[in-house]
């Protein structure tokens, strides 16, 4: 196995050679304390400020609406928290989706241990938000939306505006987790009425531990991180300058290619899916045909387990990812592929592969071109091939 | 994460298949949970002449699968039920914590597939059959761990 081909850019992606330059000196040369009032701070807020103005373009917002956590997890707890409990006067239900990340999902369960009231709207089976059910189940209670912008799992694309301008109509705030989006498709929170909205800095080709909440100006929320006066007294804690650097850099390329970039992984996209489909027999798409993200493929294979796909594909050198029970480390398969209504043995044999501006059609022709066997010698295993077998030889 | 061991089996699972004819054959699990094995064992006297298995599952259920036949060939039916999921999990240089629930279906395979033939032989009865672990009543007992 010399060949190593990374399918997993949902997970992660490597930082960019040009982003890692922009960062390097914050580490040593320009070490300074934002806070601090002396040349070596002025330099390091100096650095701040440039990159908030780069990540505010991006998204349609102002420098001043953009706020720098840790990542994309907590931008999800904060946007969560931070508003049910700024709102608690007015009201306690929150309307989510079954298919949102752990970081929403989690967040909204532990509210509910708090009194809260959480809907979690059902999706159709390509993964679609109704915005008719956010409409409907509204209430005078209703204090907060959170609909992600794209599914991390099966790339589907969510009716972000429509949703919004609901929420903007009965006066609730609207979170949105865009998280995937970024570098795929164009964001404008303005025309899309979003209050905030969660990004991260690892999925576009930045560093990790480097994220940031959008809060649309009046928006009122609670502090999440306590202690000193950072990020306008919003966000406590001495701020990870070049994690910050990293983030600006690079959501300044991703947003400035995202056209060539929706080129490039749509054409690899749309390969890999046919050219899987047609080799191999039993195979679903999971997700919606074409509002979903350019790098996304997620399949179904009948009769096998998505962890055993997995090994077996990076054997082969091939990383990617499953909804499989196996490699999540709890014994249910992932809640995304149940919720648009997966049955547990097909969420079971699922293989996610996330395409970047890394991978090639050699890449992907080499996948289509090991996996057949891969499957093959797994159904051959299967009592559930072999039941199907034995029934057609009844017949 | 898996031994060396565990990654042989894996890609190289002994006994794989089925025996049409077969003395005793045991199926446990639950599609829903995500592992399913089916065991088919040969009996001469009381000894396990030959064993076949199929699994669905992952690496863990395939490799602990494939051991567990290794382990039984040749074997008495008295040795064969001496074997826990702990031996197999053993033989293969263990496995990690999250994954003995799979070496749990092995041994459950194992044992549906002895007292399948001691039932057909009238050996035991319907009530003496043992009850699988509870491996496949309640597949949800833990919490996602990753994101």
């Amino acid at each position: 196995m010399d060949r190593k081909i990374y399918m997993d850019h949902a997970a992660t992606t490597y930082v960019k050679p040009e982003v890692m330059d922009e960062m390097l000196p914050y580490f040593t040369d320009k070490f300074g304390n934002p806070s601090s009032i002396y040349f070596y701070g002025r330099e390091a807020k100096e650095a701040i400020e440039t990159a908030r103005e780069k990540v505010a373009t991006a998204i349609g917002a102002e420098p001043s609406e953009i706020y720098f956590t840790s990542g994309g997890t907590e931008s999800d707890n904060w946007a969560i928290k931070g508003t049910a409990f700024a709102s608690k006067k007015r009201g306690n239900h929150i309307i989510t989706s079954a298919i949102e990340h752990h970081a929403v999902l989690h967040t909204c369960q532990y509210l509910e241990k708090l009194g809260f009231e959480v809907t979690y709207l059902p999706v159709d089976q390509y993964g679609l938000v109704d915005p008719d059910d956010v409409y409907k189940t509204i209430t005078d209670k209703t204090v907060l939306i959170s609909i992600m912008m794209a599914n991390n799992e099966i790339g589907t694309i969510e009716p972000i505006a429509e949703i919004g301008r609901i929420a903007r109509q009965r006066g609730v705030y609207f979170h949105t987790d865009a998280v995937q989006a970024i570098g795929s498709m164009d964001i404008d929170v303005k025309s899309l009425n979003v209050d905030m909205l969660s990004l991260s800095g690892h999925k576009f080709y930045g560093p990790k531990g480097i994220g940031a909440l959008y809060i649309r100006k009046g928006v009122k929320i609670d502090q999440f991180m306590h202690g000193g006066a950072q990020e306008r007294n919003r966000r406590a804690s001495t701020e990870n300058v070049p994690g910050i650097v990293g983030l600006g850099r690079a959501i300044e390329l991703a947003t400035a290619t995202i056209p060539q970039r929706r080129e490039h992984l749509t054409q690899l996209r749309d390969r890999l899916i046919k050219g899987i489909m047609d080799k191999i027999p039993f195979v679903r798409l999971n997700g919606h045909p074409t509002e979903r993200l350019p790098g996304n493929v997620n399949l179904s294979f009948e009769f096998i387990e998505g962890e055993s796909m997995l090994l077996s594909l990076d054997l082969k050198g091939v990383a990617a990812s499953s909804g499989s029970a196996c490699t999540s480390g709890s014994l249910d398969p992932s809640h995304v592929l149940l919720a648009i209504g997966l049955p547990h043995e097909i969420a079971h044999g699922s293989l996610r592969l996330t395409l970047g501006d890394d991978n090639t059609e050699e890449d992907v022709d080499y996948v289509i071109e090991i996996l057949p066997d891969i499957v093959e010698r797994l159904r051959q295993m299967s009592p559930l091939f072999a039941e199907r077998e034995g029934a057609l030889k009844n017949v | 994460m898996y031994s060396q061991k565990v990654m042989d089996h894996f890609t190289n699972p002994r006994n794989v298949g089925e025996i049409p004819d077969a003395d005793g054959v045991g199926e446990v699990g639950n599609p829903r949970c995500g592992d399913i094995m089916k065991i088919f064992i040969k009996i001469d006297g009381d000894v396990i002449t030959d064993v076949k298995f199929q699994t669905f599952g992952c690496a863990a259920a395939i490799a602990t699968s494939s051991m567990a036949t290794e382990l039984i060939k040749g074997k008495t039916l008295d040795e064969a039920l001496d074997i826990t999921n702990k031996t197999v999990a053993d033989a293969l240089d263990g496995l990690p914590a999250i994954k003995m629930h799979c070496s749990v279906l092995a041994e459950d395979g194992l044992r549906a597939a002895i007292e399948d033939y001691k039932h057909k032989k009238g050996l035991i009865t319907e009530d003496e059959m043992s009850k699988p672990h509870e491996h496949d009543h309640e597949c949800a007992d833990d919490e996602a761990a990753n994101g």
